[in-house]
């Protein structure tokens, strides 16, 4: 649904749309992290919002992530709704003990008498040689534990949603970016979400092949689809946008209508909620499938800096068509998912020029 | 009952409430483990004495005692401990997370040093709000030796927040003394200086210089918003966690044990408001008498009341 008071924006324009949209609608959303009111504002993500709503609304913090995903549970627990914001998800493991321990536990140890509405922003970097502790995919590790919801917004409309719907929650939620997303432009209109926060979305329809994909993937899969469709195959895409929870029933209709299933996650692969997919694919459409399901993520290495490296670190469109054909017993040539010469991988678009 | 008696009645009460759950629990009903605070309650009702209902106070895993002081109410805390459905935390939680809202204890838990952001984060809400109630947070020795007791003196100082960072020091983390945790030249309060944050330091084993070193930290606190912390040097009788005594163990001496023991803060006020004409013989044995029912009623509350349904486990996870 289109409507007359949309625009097109990028991705981190819609976050800070929605946030800034948040904010006029409840007085108790703060924004605070580390470099929020800076010039640059969170890759443009929280620009303007200080001079927009104030210091007391919006503001930097110190370099305590532990303790200040403490001091935001405690803003929560007195009546706030603050957004917390990392600018890597490598750095908010620094709070993964007030995240796990406290944030996801305290509505449930204490009985359902205190709740913490907190969202809290991390976002994962690529390219650029963002290298091994400015790039790691780690919304597993949150889909781990009850008492979390982990969204994973993808493009401009979703990210703008899936922000208003997580400070809309009462409980906490692990808002999860893609540095590449954020330049992505679309068009985002001003109306109430569609879709609930929870619930998977099929951005393309098919018939051959179903492709499940999280953040940056879901571009990824959308392109293979599209390669797909050249050589007669019809894939649907589903783009999963929560990782917790999983939207399972959307997976499993498409997967029985199309009895094949290929799974697409940012991040590596072990204990990956990819490979969660395929474990719900496995266990409730077993009796559909008509070939082993496929999983592609990034090899089972941190992220290496050199650009030589990452080239071949992150699974692309043609890792997905792989997959694809090896689901129909299709023959997959060895060309077809190596690295393209004269490519810049490392970069969203050729337009990018470092460093992010 | 004239202030100071009320004062005793309140430390009496905390040490027989820990008492009896000391020998309550070889019945093994209460199946979660329990830190008492037998010994370290002058700190706990010397702070809370000096709070308003409306202040607010967080605790760690050896919280009966500020919950207690606080106000909380006795009969949900038994029921927790018990993991009994009317619990304070409806059987979620145990001895190591008490709530209760109302009387201003916005819970504890057992990672150490956990609330003290937290306290800090409600804190920082209160002055959001425009609000000038107090949080207190209490924590032991090894908790200033965690990133966040830095990060929440940092943040609180930052913020001019109404915080009450009460350390009590009674030496050990579970079997680890301070020695080897801590070099001797470290000062807590010196920390907390190098933040701009004052302190007052005090023998935490005495009712009345715990009260005037809090009364002083608020009456500061008042004057000029900003957090104080308060060291207050005590000692734990029974064993780190259970019912029992661990002197034996080979980690504390026996002679260090009843060195602190002769420093009971419950004598020491009893001898000192007898001294003062306050409290007399046959009133102690009154209000002994009457805490002793209050107990034994709630016992026998918590031990008849019904467990949380089958099933249920799921409720209170999200909304």
């Amino acid at each position: 649904m289109k409507s007359a008071t949309g625009k097109i924006m990028t991705g981190a324009e819609a976050i800070r749309t929605g946030t800034a949209e948040a904010m006029s609608a409840d007085r108790s959303v703060i924004v605070m992290g580390l470099g929020v009111p800076d010039p640059k504002g969170v890759f443009g993500t929280t620009s303007g919002l200080q001079e927009e709503f104030g210091k007391d609304r919006v503001f930097d913090i110190p370099c305590s992530e532990n303790g200040i995903t403490g001091v935001a549970i405690g803003a929560a627990l007195g009546g706030y709704r603050p957004i917390l914001t990392h600018q890597r998800v490598d750095f908010a493991l620094l709070s993964v003990e007030q995240i796990v321990n406290q944030a996801a536990k305290w509505r449930y140890m204490f009985g359902g008498k205190m709740h913490v509405p907190l969202v809290i922003r991390m976002i994962v970097g690529r390219g650029w040689g963002q290298g091994p502790q400015h790039s790691q995919a780690l919304h597993a590790w949150f889909a781990h534990v009850p008492g979390l919801k982990v969204v994973l917004p993808v493009l401009p409309q979703d990210s703008r949603d899936l922000l208003l719907l997580s400070v809309e929650d009462d409980d906490p939620v692990i808002f999860i970016e893609h540095r590449w997303l954020h330049g992505v432009r679309g068009h985002v209109d001003f109306v109430r979400p569609q879709l609930p926060l929870g619930r998977a979305a099929v951005v393309r329809e098919g018939n051959d092949v179903t492709i499940a994909a999280f953040s940056y993937m879901v571009l990824e899969a959308l392109e293979a689809a599209k390669q797909l469709a050249e050589d007669g195959i019809s894939a649907e895409v589903i783009d999963m946008r929560t990782a917790r929870p999983i939207d399972s029933e959307t997976l499993l209709a498409s997967v029985r209508k199309t009895a094949r299933f290929v799974s697409a996650d940012i991040g590596t692969g072990i204990c990956s909620v990819g490979s969660e997919l395929v474990s719900i694919v496995a266990r409730g459409a077993y009796g559909s499938l008509r070939a082993a399901p496929e999983l592609v993520t990034s090899p089972e290495c941190p992220t290496p800096t050199s650009p030589a490296l990452s080239a071949e670190y992150y699974p692309r469109a043609p890792h997905i068509v792989a997959a694809v054909r090896r689901t129909l017993g299709l023959k997959v040539a060895d060309s077809l998912t190596a690295v393209p010469a004269g490519v810049e991988l490392d970069k969203p678009d050729p337009a990018f020029t470092g460093p992010f | 009952m004239n202030e100071r008696a009320d004062l005793f009645r309140q430390l009496l009460r905390v040490r027989m409430v820990e008492e009896a759950i000391a020998e309550h629990y070889p019945k093994w009903q209460m199946r979660c483990p329990v830190h008492l605070s037998i010994g370290q309650e002058a700190a706990a009702v010397g702070v809370c004495s000096r709070l308003r209902c409306s202040d607010r106070v967080m605790s760690g895993h050896r919280s009966h005692a500020h919950y207690l002081a606080k106000g909380g109410a006795l009969l949900p805390m038994l029921l927790e401990i018990h993991g009994k459905a009317d619990g304070c935390s409806s059987g979620r939680g145990g001895s190591m997370h008490l709530l209760d809202i109302e009387a201003g204890f916005h819970g504890a838990v057992p990672i150490v040093g956990s609330t003290i952001p937290i306290a800090t984060g409600l804190s920082f809400a209160d002055k959001l709000d425009g609000r000038d109630n107090v949080t207190a947070v209490f924590f032991g020795e090894a908790a200033t030796e965690e990133g966040v007791f830095a990060e929440s003196v940092n943040f609180a100082a930052l913020h001019d927040l109404r915080v009450l960072f009460v350390c009590e020091n009674n030496l050990y983390s579970v079997y680890s003394p301070i020695e080897v945790r801590q070099p001797p030249e470290r000062s807590i309060t010196a920390f907390a200086g190098a933040h701009g944050v004052v302190s007052f330091h005090a023998d935490g084993n005495d009712l009345d210089f715990v009260r005037d070193a809090t009364g002083e930290a608020l009456r500061q606190m008042s004057a000029r918003p900003g957090p104080k912390l308060l060291l207050l040097d005590t000692y734990r009788w029974r064993e780190h966690c259970g019912h029992g005594y661990d002197n034996h163990i080979g980690y504390r001496t026996e002679e260090e044990y009843l060195a602190w023991k002769e420093r009971d803060p419950l004598e020491m006020f009893r001898e000192r408001l007898t001294a003062e004409n306050a409290i007399d013989a046959t009133g102690v044995s009154k209000m002994m008498a009457e805490i002793s029912r209050e107990i034994q009623e709630a016992f026998s509350a918590a031990e008849s009341a019904p467990f949380p349904v089958p099933g249920s486990m799921f409720a209170h996870l999200l909304k």
